[in-house]
């Protein structure tokens, strides 16, 4: 399982990557981050890009800021930035619990969260977090910048609405207010797999009362989603068992389950099921 | 395809190399290094046969192009024992016969070093999480645990 | 500090891990010669087709390329012949080396690439283009039977074994169970890839292999028939056989047969992905089976009709698994009748073989579930059941008639109810039953289950073994035996200090060399200890005389007063007397010995799993809470060691339960081709088990009452489940298919 041949390049700052990436976007250029999803593919010979464009030299792309309510991520910030919370408050401890269910510690020394947005597979941990939390993504090419909000980035299995001269530059996550809660859940056959089915729920407690929720379910359907129905049963209601167990039933008979030859759209809604429940518990 | 020419550092020796940039680290390590004690199981970044460490780091030498890896620290299973002295991780593996076929061992080992390197202190949980990361046919992982949890306990 | 006199049952550390720790082991990949060639094979991907043409030109011409070989260049060359003598009817379905008409599964070699490396043989191998005539693929050996080639079924065989009178037990039974059993296909999957290393010396006219695993001797003897010469085998390190490495296959008559030809090294190295298509499959059986029982639950007739997915071709091992399968089927129990039909059937998958416990994972699965069934059925416990069907140790030996790898079933020794209560309590089974059926009625899915197997060890007839000491008294053991990683060197060089009163550090073994010894039996079916063990053992006492012989005459004594401890030939009656080393003895020439051992029925060890899992009742995932495998060894040399192979063997029985499978879709295509998709499990997904491994029952059929240990953490571990799932949600029966994924067990609770 060798790749097939490339050309490599690895540019030492932003600008010569957007430029490399614009003259070999006709040759299936690609970005090379973490490389943790892109090389077993290349390995397999799925993906043949004519070139490769290594971005890990740029220091700047290394960075995490957070200023004016946004956390702004580098597109080769590791997953492991994340073991240790990088900002105060819900969101830092979000992002610190997420990264811990992805794959395991050695393929987080590598992967980037950008990377993972990037490969859009179904059921990127990262992938329904960005959907959950409405991250914009900074998309850049020789023409310019653009900001793809995440509801309209991700297209497919392992599509995205990126250009294939675009690469993404940043992406920034709104902070989360102080009296915001979250869940996570996610099912997988052996720890570290990619998950049958996640959910990330987000919320604000209001007097007891849950106000602005947010309830994305990934692995389950093409990509990642928030659900609305799910989320007006929880919106303005009590965070009971029973609020929770209903909105859960309505996220499973809401979504449209992968096509899979190997898993059931019955078994896949049972799962979303169960694993929706299980986050919404943890809110509390 | 052209070749490119530059130097690897691997246990504290610098390696001079000419190769295509599609060559991955684990095969350079192995065949341009000749150094085979680090395994390919898989290929793919699943099994972790391949595991080194590279600045303090442990990372799957199949996922990364060697051309990626100038300029780091690697160090391989070859760096552990001082000539004929196996290192203490080495002994407690042997200890609690936590080896049968090999062939997955040099990659526990640097995943367990860098772990135990990292946090000496690392829980019990946290050494089990970590330990999961790699695949193992032979032994069932028990006395992997066990040797590795002796490990830590021996260094308190 | 003197130095234990007995090496037999002493958990001493390996001699194979300083090597291997240092990363300093010689596997298949790690070797290289000067100007050797890389081979890579052109795999089908399609499951059934008929080759028009095959165009190798664009991969040819790509520079770094030296030959492309389809089956037009190797005409001479015969099919792949089995290891034993097999059934004539067989003969038809083995596999060429490369497709020659037909493709009959994916991943089956049609050409082969060499080069100067291996990334640019795998450009190559892309560019070589077929022309195909697709044809419909057999899916399933419950279908029935198709066409394999014209004129010929694809069911070669119907394999017929039965004693007693299965029918009148039918008729006259207090009532009968019938079961329909799957178990899914898996196999071995060791963490390391095949490999294979070819090189020609014209001057010998010898082809030399290296990367043989497992039957080395055997191996060459059907390659020097392929090849018409010399050949010689080389085991290195071997990463896991578990029974899928070291039968022949195409890959290795195509390196040496290259290494001939071209006057070059040949070197093969596959990768996770072939081996996922190529290398032999396993376990895949449907059975309908059935038992008649007295109103006791006492089992009067065990009838068992079953269908073997055998894949594309019969390869090196014939019919052995559904073979095996039949005669060890009846277990620890009496069975006083018993009828069973296999047939074997290929369909347009990956051949399928021999994988750990071969025949008896299956088996035990089937019989167990039987066994649950009929307590089920007439209100008895599960437990006593099991209890009233036992072979009693009053009649041990016991002969069943029936037989197995062509000796009859003969169980040598056995306390059965003795183990039977040792496991209860080591497991604490009542109390578990009732702390089960308390979490039980507070609403959790949890219940334990057990499964009773016998195994089959020390396949004979024979083997032998050379030990020598020379002048600076180096002892060195020669063998047939295979080191796969098991700790073969180990514990014949343990064997030896026994026998020798030698330091076992102080002992090198060597295996694996066809031309170091004129035979050997290689390592399977759990027969090294037994059988090189007790070569071994004769062999060094053989050395024993002649060394004590030796010295007698040198210390002017005689050899009876003798003795020898660490090395030192000591006066029996003034150990603190003079002495003589063994390789003052052993002289300037040395002195050497052979031994054999020979033997007509296997050595019969047996052992019960007891589980108790947690069935999550959100998403049907299974978690093992306790898991015990009590196993009576007979003896064991390296109690370690042994402990080492049940909880292997438990991992990968556990890996078959519940998560790994070889799935193909309608189309014939594996589904199955990487660690993303065939599910190994992880350290997280191991219980730490409890391993009771007693010695109540040393086998009489050899001196050292050895049996061996290789596959009893395998054996029972999908009946045990099986019986705990089944406890734990409260449905007796419901598991007949393996494995039990979390979307078959939602399935099963939602029913």
């Amino acid at each position: 399982m060798k790749p097939a041949s490339f050309r490599y390049y690895a540019p030492q700052n932003a600008d010569e990557a957007v430029s490399l990436l614009g003259e070999h976007a006709p040759d299936d250029g690609h970005i090379l981050a973490g490389g943790q999803s892109l090389v077993p593919m290349m390995a397999l010979r799925l993906a043949r890009p004519g070139a490769l464009i290594d971005i890990n030299q740029i220091s700047s792309f290394a960075e995490i800021n957070s200023e004016s309510g946004w956390l702004s991520i580098g597109p080769c910030v590791r997953h492991a930035a994340f073991h240790r919370s990088v900002v105060e408050g819900q969101l830092g401890t979000l992002l610190t619990e997420v990264t811990s269910h992805i794959a395991h510690y050695p393929i987080r020394t590598r992967g980037t969260l950008c990377g993972s947005l990037a490969h859009a597979d179904p059921s990127s941990e990262w992938c329904l977090m960005a959907t959950a939390m409405d991250a914009q993504i900074h998309a850049r090419s020789t023409r310019g910048t653009r900001i793809i909000n995440a509801e309209d980035f991700f297209d497919g299995a392992m599509i995205t609405t990126l250009e294939p001269d675009e690469m993404i530059v940043l992406v920034r996550l709104p902070l989360l207010v102080s009296d915001s809660v979250f869940g996570f859940e996610e099912f997988s056959r052996r720890a570290g797999d990619y998950a049958m089915a996640a959910a990330l729920a987000v919320y604000q407690l209001e007097d007891g009362w849950i106000r602005d929720a947010r309830l994305a379910i990934g692995g389950a359907e093409d990509c990642p989603r928030r659900i609305p129905e799910a989320e007006a049963v929880l919106n303005g209601a009590q965070p009971t068992l029973e609020i929770f167990l209903e909105a859960s039933s309505v996220a499973a008979s809401a979504i449209n389950p992968i096509k899979d030859s190997r898993i059931s759209s019955d078994f896949r809604r049972s799962l979303v099921r169960t694993i929706c429940g299980r986050a919404l518990a943890r809110t509390t | 395809m052209e070749k490119l020419d530059f130097t690897l550092n691997i246990n504290g020796s610098d390696y001079s190399l000419s190769i295509e940039p599609r060559r991955t680290l684990a095969d350079v390590i192995r065949e341009d290094c000749c150094l085979t004690g680090t395994h390919t199981g898989c290929e793919h970044g699943v099994c972790g046969a391949c595991t080194v460490i590279i600045d303090s780091e442990p990372m799957r030498s199949c996922l990364l192009f060697a051309v990626q890896a100038i300029g780091k620290s690697i160090r391989t299973v070859e760096g552990l024992a001082d000539g004929d002295d196996l290192h203490p991780l080495q002994k407690k593996f042997t200890e609690h016969h936590a080896l049968q076929c090999g062939f997955c061992t040099p990659g526990f080992l640097m995943l367990a070093l860098s772990a135990l390197e990292r946090d000496p202190d690392i829980s019990d949980e946290a050494l089990r999480e970590m330990l999961s990361s790699n695949l193992c046919r032979c032994t069932g992982y028990t006395n992997i645990v066990r040797a590795v949890r002796s490990y830590r306990d021996a260094g308190k | 500090m003197s130095v234990p006199r007995h090496f037999i049952g002493r958990s001493v550390p390996r001699l194979e891990d300083e090597v291997l720790l240092k990363g300093s082991g010689r596997f298949a990949a790690d070797i290289s010669f000067p100007n050797q060639l890389y081979m890579r094979v052109v795999r089908s991907s399609n499951a059934h087709a008929r080759i028009i043409s095959i165009d190798s030109v664009a991969a040819c011409a790509t520079p770094g390329v030296f030959a492309v070989w389809t089956s037009d260049d190797i005409q001479d060359i015969p099919p792949i012949d089995f290891r034993d003598p097999a059934a004539e009817a067989l003969g038809p379905y083995r596999q060429p080396v490369l497709a020659n008409k037909t493709i009959r599964y994916v991943g089956e070699p049609i050409a082969v690439v060499f080069a100067e490396d291996p990334y640019l043989a795998e450009d190559a191998a892309e560019l070589v283009e077929f022309n195909l005539e697709e044809l419909l693929p057999l899916r399933s050996a419950s279908d029935q039977p198709g066409e394999f080639e014209e004129g010929i079924g694809s069911e070669p065989l119907v394999l017929k074994s039965a004693y007693g009178d299965c029918q009148a037990a039918f008729d006259t039974a207090y009532a009968v169970i019938e079961l329909d059993l799957t178990i899914g296909r898996h196999s071995a999957v060791p963490l390391e890839t095949r490999g294979a290393l070819a090189t020609y010396d014209p001057q010998k006219d010898l082809i030399e292999l290296f990367g043989a695993a497992k039957v080395p001797h055997r191996n060459r003897n059907t390659l020097m028939r392929m090849l018409k010469r010399e050949v010689h085998l080389h085991e290195g390190h071997v990463g896991g056989g578990f029974g899928v490495r070291g039968e022949i296959y195409p890959e290795d008559v195509l390196v040496c047969l290259a290494a001939l030809r071209f006057g070059r090294p040949v070197k093969w190295i596959e990768d996770r992905y072939e081996h996922l298509m190529a290398a032999n499959q396993s376990r895949g059986q449907r059975h309908v089976a059935k038992v008649a029982v007295d109103a006791e639950g006492r089992v009067l007739a065990l009838d068992d009709e079953f269908f073997h997915d055998q894949g594309a071709y019969v390869r090196t091992h014939g019919a052995r698994v559904p073979e095996l399968t039949m005669g060890m089927l009846p277990g620890p129990y009496q069975i006083p009748s018993f009828r069973s039909e296999a047939h074997f059937r290929l369909t347009n998958k990956t051949p399928a073989a021999t994988y750990r416990a071969p025949g008896r994972f299956e088996g035990s699965f089937v019989r167990e579930r039987l066994m649950d069934a009929v307590a089920e059925k007439l209100g008895l416990d599960r437990v006593e059941v099991r209890r009233r069907n036992l072979v009693s140790k009053e009649e041990m030996p016991f002969a069943r008639p029936l037989s197995t790898l062509g000796t009859e079933v003969v169980l040598d020794s056995g306390d059965y109810a003795l183990l039977l209560d040792k496991a209860m309590e080591r497991f604490g089974w009542t109390e578990a039953s009732s702390a089960t059926r308390r979490r039980r009625m507070k609403g959790e899915s949890v219940g334990i289950g057990l499964g009773f197997f016998v195994e089959k060890t020390g396949l004979g007839p024979t083997d032998s073994a050379h030990v020598s000491v020379n002048r600076s008294g180096v002892v060195e053991i020669i063998t047939g035996g295979a080191s796969l990683g098991q700790g073969f060197e180990t514990v014949m060089a343990q064997i030896c200090a026994e026998a020798l009163g030698v330091d076992y550090t102080l002992i090198s073994v060597i295996h694996g060399q066809t031309d170091r010894i004129a035979n050997g039996i290689g390592a399977h079916a759990s027969r090294a200890t037994v059988m090189t063990g007790n070569a071994v053992y004769a062999a060094a006492l053989n050395l024993r005389t002649k060394l004590l012989d030796s010295a007698a005459a040198l210390m002017q004594t005689k050899a009876a007063m003798l003795d020898i401890v660490d090395g030192q030939i000591i006066s029996k009656e003034n150990a603190a007397g003079p002495s003589l080393s063994i390789a003052v003895a052993a002289g300037d020439e040395g002195l050497s010995a052979e031994g054999a051992f020979h033997v007509d029925h296997m050595a019969y060890p047996y052992g019960i799993h007891m589980a108790q899992i947690r069935v999550d009742q959100g998403t049907g995932a299974v978690t093992v809470e306790r898991y015990l495998v009590a196993y009576d060894v007979g003896r064991a040399v390296n109690p370690k060691l042994v402990e080492g192979q049940i909880v292997g063997g438990f991992a990968q029985g556990l890996g078959g339960t519940l998560f790994e499978e070889f799935l193909y879709d309608d189309q014939g295509q594996p589904l199955s081709v990487t660690f993303a998709d065939y599910l190994i499990p992880t350290l997280s997904e191991i219980p730490e088990i409890d391993i009771l491994v007693t010695e109540d029952a040393p086998s009489p059929l050899n001196p050292l009452g050895i049996k061996g240990a290789g596959e009893a953490g395998t054996n029972a571990v999908a009946a045990a489940i099986a019986s705990a799932i089944d406890d734990a949600i409260g449905k007796p029966g419901a598991v007949t298919k393996i494995p039990v994924t979390p979307q078959r067990l939602m399935a099963l609770l939602q029913d």
